[in-house]
């Protein structure tokens, strides 16, 4: 019995209050905006674009108000989503690198589970590096998952250094002809200048011994945080070059929305989904369907 | 990334306001809504914020303007007071039971910090009280949770009553009550696993176990980075549990943490601690004061009322 409201149900019961557009309107607007976590960026771009329709006279019936708020978004997320690649990006040959980067405590290790379950399905012979030394009892995390997908696991001594984990994982990826590299990274805040710099390291040593590596450095983003997921986004990106996103924890929330700014604002695509705590509560995301299920319910439009 | 402040924004708006003698209509509502924007963009919860606002403006309408202030700095002046009253008294220490053990139950959605605030308070409660307690780890979901509590506990030197993961989590939560009282532990501190508030069967799990035990504190553990949602969770955890107090993790980071202003408003439960980093010395004492600043992101409230 998980209650969840959609952005489709907001936007219908807004408009439901709907009598016409005065300064009240804005404000009702953005509140409801700012309720699905669109961001409060967007939420204000949206709201200053439709302020815009209004006075162009495009904008006055509930119809035409709702209309425009709908073709706003799906413009501004088909915009930010151009020439986005959705699927993860493979090695043409040798093992395909993926380093997950993101704050403390976001879903990194959980994900890494699910996904390396989803790859030793398609029957790759995968790898995970257990480059988190520093969290109390991380390595072990990472390993009861191995253990439960049946994969191998690189690990090195507690508070060592990650560094060296990351080196002989992808040595051993090499060497023994790994299909896939998963590397964990301890969480870190953003902010944290010197933690950033080694994850920056950790990543030139996986170009060092393998090029094109990593093939794609993931930032895992919990789908409950506010607007410090784009100075996550930012400066992770500054840091690691993040290729895209892996947005957990949705199962808690009906806020989808931050996937909007997060497009908007970074150009980041979101590749995969997390959806709860078990090995298959992981899901590639699909960005036509997610706006689809945005505007889903929306009956008295159209 | 446009990250203003309350501080700039309401600069710009008393641009407008200096000078005068008297705030007219269309000022108030524009400094409102700059008031209601910056406390948005620091995540505090839109139906909070709108209370607030409302609050904030009927006193600004009601008050006279006091001596030697003008209608900005009278306007800063009360939503620094209200955000500050709002945010709580001063240091709430914990509750302490008339007869050992004192009982802590630590709770909160996934990846809150819960296992790691449980290492901080036992330090502190060594630290400052002598304190002898004792960890029950009734996390039995989480992959190697046992292991990480054993390592946190390990660092500060406290013993940890464990079951493995077969048993349920009520059931080991007694025989490590009955272990506590052998063994004259002062506190027990329960690590719980990370559950979602709409979660019924693991919230039904928490409950049996405040039944079981009457905790002296029901901590919830929130992340300040979390955002509109702040206010289901903090509701949910409450309404299940009654929770005595809030623990709000992850402030060494860069986020206003609005959640503390919406969690508040919601549940009225103090902020007990704040977690300012992974150490085990990373825990703080809340200073509402210091929060509201924070959220407002404004450095120093009284500047700006000079400068106003
Ligand atoms: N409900 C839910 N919980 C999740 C999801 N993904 C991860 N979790 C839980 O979130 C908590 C933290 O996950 P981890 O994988 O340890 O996060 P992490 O980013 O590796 O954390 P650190 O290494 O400590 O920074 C765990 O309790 C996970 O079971 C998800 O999609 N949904
Ligand atoms: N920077 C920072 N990290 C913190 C703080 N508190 C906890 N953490 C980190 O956040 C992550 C999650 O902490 P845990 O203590 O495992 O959280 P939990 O609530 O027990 O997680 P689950 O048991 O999976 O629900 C870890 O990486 C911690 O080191 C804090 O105040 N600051
Ligand atoms: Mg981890
Ligand atoms: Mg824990």
């Amino acid at each position: 019995a998980k209650s969840r409201t959609g952005f489709g149900a907001r936007l219908n019961r807004f408009l439901a209050n709907f009598r016409h557009v005065d300064e009240d309107f804005f404000d009702d607007l953005e509140d409801m905006l700012i309720e699905s976590d669109v961001g409060y960026d967007m939420a204000m771009k949206l709201s200053d674009e439709l302020r815009e329709e209004v006075k162009l006279e495009n904008a006055k019936s509930k119809q035409e108000v709702s209309n425009v708020i709908i073709e706003k978004m799906v413009d501004l997320y088909d915009a930010a989503g151009k020439d986005e690649k959705a699927d993860l990006n493979m090695a043409a040959t040798g093992p395909t690198v993926i380093m997950f980067v993101g704050v403390n405590g976001a879903g990194k290790t959980t994900t890494i589970g699910k996904m390396a379950a989803l790859f030793k399905k398609q029957g790759k012979k995968v790898l995970l590096a257990a480059a988190d030394t520093f969290r109390a009892g991380a390595t072990e995390q990472l390993d009861v998952w191995a253990k439960r997908d049946g994969v191998d696991i690189v690990t090195g001594p507690e508070n060592g250094d990650p560094a060296a984990v990351v080196f002989d994982a992808v040595q051993k990826a090499k060497k023994e002809d790994y299909d896939i590299l998963f590397v964990d990274t301890a969480g870190r805040l953003q902010n944290k200048v010197n933690l950033m710099k080694e994850l920056a390291k950790m990543k030139r040593i996986l170009t060092r011994e393998i090029p094109d590596a990593p093939h794609e450095v993931l930032l895992v983003l919990d789908a409950t945080t506010g607007q410090n997921a784009l100075n996550q986004a930012k400066l992770f990106k500054q840091s690691t070059d993040v290729t895209g996103i892996v947005l957990t924890k949705l199962d808690g929330t009906a806020r989808g929305g931050i996937v909007l700014a997060i497009r908007n604002e970074l150009h980041l695509p979101v590749k995969y989904v997390g959806l709860g705590e078990h090995v298959d509560d992981l899901q590639k995301f699909d960005a036509s369907d997610f706006v689809y299920g945005l505007f889903k319910g929306l009956v008295d439009v159209d | 990334m446009a990250f203003e402040g309350l501080t700039e924004r309401l600069q710009k708006a008393m641009e407008k306001l200096r000078r005068k003698p008297k705030v007219t209509e269309a000022d108030l509502r524009e400094t409102m809504r700059e008031i209601r924007l910056a406390l948005l963009e620091a995540d505090v919860n839109f139906a909070v914020v709108k209370d607030f606002v409302k609050k904030v403006r009927e006193q600004a309408a009601g008050t006279e303007v006091l001596k030697g202030l003008n209608p900005a700095q009278q306007i800063v002046k009360i939503v620094n007071d209200q955000l500050t009253e709002l945010m709580g008294e001063e240091a709430v220490p914990l509750n302490k039971a008339a007869h050992i053990p004192t009982v802590i139950m630590m709770v909160g959605l996934q990846g809150a910090g819960k296992t790691t605030t449980a290492g901080k308070l036992a330090l502190r409660l060594k630290n400052e009280n002598h304190a002898r307690p004792l960890f029950i780890a009734a996390d039995v979901y989480r992959p190697a949770a046992i292991p990480q509590l054993q390592q946190v506990a390990a660092q500060i030197d406290v013993p940890v009553f464990e079951k493995g993961t077969d048993e349920d989590p009520v059931e080991i939560v007694r025989q490590g009550m009955e272990v506590a009282k052998q063994n004259h532990n002062d506190y027990v501190i329960i690590d719980t696993a990370g559950r979602l508030q709409i979660d019924e069967q693991l919230m039904d799990e928490l409950a049996n176990i405040k039944e079981l035990v009457h905790p002296d504190e029901i901590l919830l553990v929130i992340d300040a980075m979390t955002g509109q949602n702040a206010v289901n969770t903090a509701q949910g955890f409450d309404d299940k549990l009654d929770i005595t107090g809030v623990v709000l993790t992850k402030l060494d980071g860069d986020t206003r943490g609005g959640a503390a202003m919406s969690i508040r408003a919601v549940t009225g439960k103090p902020i007990k601690f704040v977690g300012e980093g992974e150490k085990m010395e990373d825990l703080d004492v809340f200073h509402p004061d210091r929060m509201a600043s924070r959220i407002l992101g404004m450095g120093d409230m009284m500047t700006l009322i000079e400068k106003a």
